[in-house]
């Protein structure tokens, strides 16, 4: 408590992964914005200090089309590249090989996906592809289902964070299994990040009222009718569930238990 | 010369090396990562990386993603 009896959510509530300590607990995507522009400002209205980015082709047609770095600045934001369209280990090797040559970076996404239809990860290859990863040095932070005997096995491999997703990719529809992330969030000793399936603030605040240490979306923000007010709202959300989480929710009751006393009544 | 650079065949004149290919493309080194032959070239070695006929270039850089 200071002076005026109130608490706010300390300076020192940080996370860390792979040694790298951050205030924000809202990753953003930086996919299926209408510009960079807008990405970028609700990169910012987020409060997000990491971004992730995409590794693709330069289109040699166009070499002066508008550049991700030029509006989300490297300098800016922990990039955090991705392995998105990945579905074998060794690809998901040669991405992010790549990746560290473009940015220099070590830190990553790994994601090796199934289907297209539901962009489910593939676990026995994602683990495969993080053995391979960590045996080149990276350190890999690991999308992958809400699972959690494969979550400790991921752990178990040296991961830098366990990434469950709280729904499919792009699908929107909130946290689906509750148990299970509660599971792999009690277990885990590496940050957890609920990764995929947050559609809205209160999606977001559910996460971290689990006691997630950081929330990853992109879709939610991108596709909302205003992706800057939407960034914000999701900025929001992510302190109250976070704050939620810390101040320790009441028990459920099966039945109503008065605010006001029962006593003194005329 | 003819080289496959992101799997489209692309004719050349001679070029001394790698980083003359990039420039000859419009593009920026800073902003790219490039693949000879399933190789990664680190940037830099651009001017020490010979460019030959039948070459398999990757040139990426970062976009947007989730």
């Amino acid at each position: 408590m200071d002076d005026t009896g109130t608490r706010a959510l300390s300076a020192e509530d940080t996370w860390s992964v792979a040694g790298r300590t951050f205030s924000s607990r809202l990753i953003v995507g930086t996919g299926k914005y209408k510009d960079y522009a807008t990405n970028a400002a609700a990169a910012e209205a987020a409060g997000a200090e990491i971004v992730t980015v995409a590794i693709r082709r330069v289109n040699l047609s166009d070499p002066s089309q508008p550049m991700l770095v030029d509006h989300v600045k490297p300098d800016r934001f922990t990039f955090l590249p991705n392995t998105a369209g990945c579905f074998t280990g060794e690809d998901a090797v040669r991405t992010l090989r790549l990746a560290r040559e473009a940015g220099g970076w070590n830190l990553v996404k790994l994601e090796v996906l199934s289907n297209t239809k539901h962009l489910l990860p593939d676990m026995e290859e994602t683990l495969r592809a993080l053995k391979l990863l960590i045996s080149d040095g990276f350190d890999v932070m690991v999308y992958c289902s809400d699972d959690p005997v494969y979550a400790l096995k991921l752990e178990e491999a040296g991961a830098a964070a366990i990434m469950p997703l709280g729904a499919p990719i792009g699908s929107g529809r909130g946290i689906q299994n509750m148990l299970n992330l509660g599971l792999i969030i009690e277990q885990s000793k590496v940050p957890v990040l609920v990764d995929a399936g947050v559609g809205t603030a209160s999606d977001a605040a559910v996460a971290m009222e689990l006691g997630c240490d950081a929330v990853l979306m992109n879709t939610a923000i991108a596709e909302a009718r205003d992706p800057i007010l939407m960034a914000s709202a999701m900025r929001h959300a992510v302190i109250a569930g976070r704050e939620a989480f810390l101040a320790g929710r009441m028990p459920k009751r099966m039945y109503a238990d008065p605010s006001s006393p029962l006593a003194g009544l005329i | 010369m003819n080289l496959t650079i992101n799997g489209e065949p692309r004719a050349f004149e001679p070029l001394p090396h790698l980083a003359a290919l990039v420039a000859a493309l419009g593009l920026d080194p800073r902003k790219v990562a490039v693949e000879r032959n399933l190789e990664i070239v680190p940037r830099s070695a651009y001017e020490q990386t010979p460019v030959a006929d039948g070459d398999r270039i990757e040139i990426v850089h970062f976009i947007g993603g989730g």
